[in-house]
């Protein structure tokens, strides 16, 4: 199995009450293939927020998610704003959602912590004015 | 301690009966993206939150119940959300804090 398997979904940029669809239909593709319940949680809910970013945040992006043997890549692409400083957009508690979204309980400034927290592996590429892309890996079996 | 158990002895109101889960704990909180870090699975979560990303949530966090306080009325996708996950949806008219002694106590008394 050399060549991983490769999904690839588009997030609609304007939709706030898609809460999530991608990392849904994802998360139920991961539960087909056998994947364990810890992996598909971690998975789901970095994807989610990563989602939930383009949304608020890029006027919404691709999804790019590739299932290797030993791991899950999930890549997600805007051409949205970009992010003009990653550290500060990665501290705990920061945020510039607008206040229509933050009265639907986004802009705790958590969704970017809690995608370092749930995956193995996190890098932001971003370009003011270009766009973000937000990688994440999920390691599926135990590093040898 | 069940979600009905639980509904029955707050006397909430149910929005949605799901299917019955354990609620071994409980959690305050309305900033989604917080409640998505902090929140220990199999809690009966207290918003005020209440459109269709709570649910987003209550799925991914593997929340026992939800329960939207202070009188709020969930939204028609939170609610269809919740129906087809099955996750029970209920309100009452106190606020989160009331809800939660309570929810202690019983837990306690479990
Ligand atoms: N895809 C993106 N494009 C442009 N800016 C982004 C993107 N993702 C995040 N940001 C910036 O980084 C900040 C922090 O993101 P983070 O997800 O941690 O918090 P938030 O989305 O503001 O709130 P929360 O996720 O807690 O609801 C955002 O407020 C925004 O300024
Ligand atoms: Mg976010």
């Amino acid at each position: 199995m050399s060549e991983p398997l490769r999904y690839t979904y588009p997030v609609n940029g304007d939709d706030f009450m898609s809460a999530g669809g991608v990392s849904a239909v994802v998360k139920k593709t991961l539960r087909e293939l056998g994947f364990d319940k810890d992996i598909i949680r971690r998975t789901a809910i970095a994807m989610y927020e990563g989602e939930i970013n383009m949304v608020i945040h890029a006027n919404g992006g691709v999804v790019d998610v590739e299932i290797y043997p030993d791991r899950i890549e999930v890549a997600l692409k805007d051409t949205g704003p970009g992010i003009a400083d990653v550290e500060l957009a990665m501290s705990d508690g920061y945020s510039t959602a607008p206040d229509n979204v933050r009265s639907l309980g986004f802009g705790a400034g958590m969704g970017l912590p809690n995608i370092k927290k749930y995956s193995d592996e996190m890098r932001i590429e971003t370009q003011v004015g270009v766009g973000t892309t937000v990688y994440l890996t999920i390691y599926t079996k135990p590093k040898a | 301690m069940t979600d009905r158990d639980l509904a029955k002895a707050l006397n909430l109101t149910v929005f949605h009966e799901g299917e019955s889960r354990e609620v071994c704990t409980g959690y305050c909180g309305d900033l989604l993206s917080w409640v998505m870090g902090r929140a220990p699975v199999e809690s009966a979560w207290f918003t005020v939150m209440n459109n269709n990303n709570v649910a987003a949530v209550a799925v991914l966090r593997e929340m026992a119940c939800v329960i939207l306080t202070q009188g709020v009325q969930p939204d028609a996708m939170l609610l269809a959300r919740m129906k087809s996950e099955d996750i029970s949806l209920y309100g009452s008219a106190e606020d989160a804090y009331t809800l939660a002694v309570k929810t202690g106590t019983l837990l306690a008394e479990a």
